[in-house]
């Protein structure tokens, strides 16, 4: 289902200008053991809910920023 | 005449029992087949197959049912084309028409990246005992009549994969015979019981709860939930590198015989096939956003039914009757997630199909159930372990599965 999107400079925006960059997740330090980089590059939340994620504004002004929407429904609260 | 064509119930409404052998949760080809071939193949009948929604409800009823095994690893070959002989016994071994038609495969390339990734499938599918070959647009156009091979599209026919014993399969028809095959041989199928809660005790899986309130004891409880896979693998604290896409296809009215082979075109994210019954069915690639809604897009309507246009300039006038959607548990090789899981007996993986798993179906349950019965991995499944990713050893097909599912 598509929707739209708030970029932070240019507004609500259709959802397809933009690309989508994945769950918002934390990256380990550099001497984080190898477990927990193998999780950062490969385990993902997936939440049936409400994510915090990356988006960029690929057809417009090419800002990265985060946005949060439930993935159930696609509607965006940021 | 209604005697004629319903002599049977092909499945039964049953109460839950408080104890099975195995619990299987999603009734999917994937959890049907398991616990097909676990009665089958091994005795084991005190099964149950859980689904939240009805019988095929999840991708088994949404998918557009292409088979074939033309894949581009070793062992995604050794895998696909185990599942594509078991396919081909199927209607027989279950006693059930699935109108299985191997009416041949092509997998177009218009660059020449393009052309040297299908060479490179060619040799490894050959050396392995699968008809595929590389073919040029003389022979195209002799195939595919209706396809403009000239060079007046933007990105021209270069060359394609051609892969005979490739097809499509009537795939409600695939989950009823399997549904109805557990049932014959003791099983049970529950559709519209919902697993909430799977019951863990010293790293020991010891049944589940349901929606209703059911507490069921199982020492063995089965994953193959395909898009929700990464819920239910969180009920038990198993981490999964599987993202949820959509993944949505349509289909035309239908039109007079004109096109006996699948047509895929990864350079133009589309792939057109016609059924028996002369509706175009159309898909693409999966939507460029994780999701758990089903709902269908404007966007990749236009996207399939432009670059459909490509291909078959003549289809211009043809209408769209019907769009819709499944959730794909994508994993980041485009391979699927089988078998035990380390530190916790008795959760067993059937995921990670993302958007090309229904010619799996037969395979992976035949081997999910000799995993079970025997507490031996199967050599074939054994390369698609969930401890690959900690061990760096991926088996990508991404080359041979993003859009010809
Ligand atoms: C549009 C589209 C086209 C496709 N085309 C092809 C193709 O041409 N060829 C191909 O090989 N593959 C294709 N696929 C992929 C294929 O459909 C799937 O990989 C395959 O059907 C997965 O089967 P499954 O049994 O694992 O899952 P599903 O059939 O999705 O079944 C999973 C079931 O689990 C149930 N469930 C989920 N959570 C719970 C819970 N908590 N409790 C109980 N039940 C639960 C769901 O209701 C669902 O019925 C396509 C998919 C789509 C969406
Ligand atoms: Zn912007």
């Amino acid at each position: 289902m598509g929707f739209l999107l708030e970029c932070p400079n240019c507004g609500k925006r259709d959802v397809y200008e933009f690309r989508f960059g994945g769950e918002a997740h934390k990256r380990p330090r550099v001497n984080s053991s190898s477990e927990e980089w193998m999780k950062y590059v490969y385990m993902r939340e997936n939440v049936a809910g409400v994510q915090q994620e990356w988006w960029f504004h690929r057809l417009g002004c090419h800002k990265w920023f985060l946005a949060i929407r439930d993935t159930r429904d696609n509607s965006v609260s940021i | 005449m209604r005697a004629l064509f319903r002599k049977e119930k092909m499945w039964q409404r049953h109460k839950l029992k408080p104890r099975y052998d195995v619990v299987v949760i999603g009734a999917g080809v994937h959890g049907l087949s398991i616990a097909y071939y676990l009665a089958k193949n091994h005795n084991i009948t005190n099964v149950a197959v859980l689904d939240k929604v009805y019988l095929g409800g999840g991708n088994s009823g949404r998918n557009t049912a292409i088979i074939r095994a033309n894949y581009m690893t070793v062992e995604g070959v050794h895998f696909y084309s185990e599942s594509l002989k078991l396919y081909e016994e199927l209607s027989k071994e279950l006693n059930f028409n699935l109108l299985f038609s191997q009416i041949g495969h092509l997998s177009l390339a218009h660059t020449d990246s393009a052309v040297n990734g299908l060479w490179r499938r060619a040799e490894v599918n050959k050396a392995l005992g699968v008809n595929s070959r590389v073919i040029w647009p003389d022979e195209i156009k002799r195939l595919v009549p209706a396809l403009d091979t000239s060079d007046r599209p933007r990105y021209p026919v270069k060359a394609a994969l051609y892969h005979a014993p490739g097809g499509v399969i009537r795939h409600d028809a695939v989950v009823w015979g399997y549904a109805r095959g557990v049932e014959r041989h003791g099983g049970e199928v529950h559709p519209r019981t919902e697993v909430i809660t799977i019951d863990v005790k010293d790293h020991q899986v010891t049944g589940v709860r349901t929606d209703k309130g059911e507490v069921i004891r199982a020492d063995c409880v089965v994953n193959a939930t395909s898009g929700w896979c990464t819920t239910v693998s969180k009920m038990v604290g198993v981490d999964l590198p599987v993202v949820t896409h959509p993944l949505q296809a349509c289909v035309t009215e239908p039109l007079k015989p004109f096109l006996d082979k699948v047509v895929v075109s990864a350079n133009l994210h589309v792939y057109v096939y016609q059924t028996d019954r002369g509706e175009l069915v159309m898909g693409s690639e999966i939507d460029p956003y994780s999701s758990y809604s089903q709902g269908s897009t404007l966007e990749t309507l236009e996207s399939i039914v432009a670059h459909a246009l490509e291909l078959f300039p003549g289809l211009r006038h043809v209408r769209v009757l019907r769009q819709w959607g499944g959730l794909c548990d994508m994993t980041p090789d485009y391979s699927p997630i089988l078998g035990e899981v380390d530190g916790l007996k008795g959760f067993v993986l059937d995921v990670g199909w993302g958007t090309y798993g229904f010619k799996a179906g037969p395979v992976s349950g035949k081997r999910i159930a000799e995993l079970i019965a025997t507490k031996r991995t199967p050599d074939v499944i054994r390369p698609f372990r969930l401890s690959r990713f900690r061990e760096d050893r991926l088996v990508s097909e991404k080359g041979a599965a993003a859009v010809s599912h």
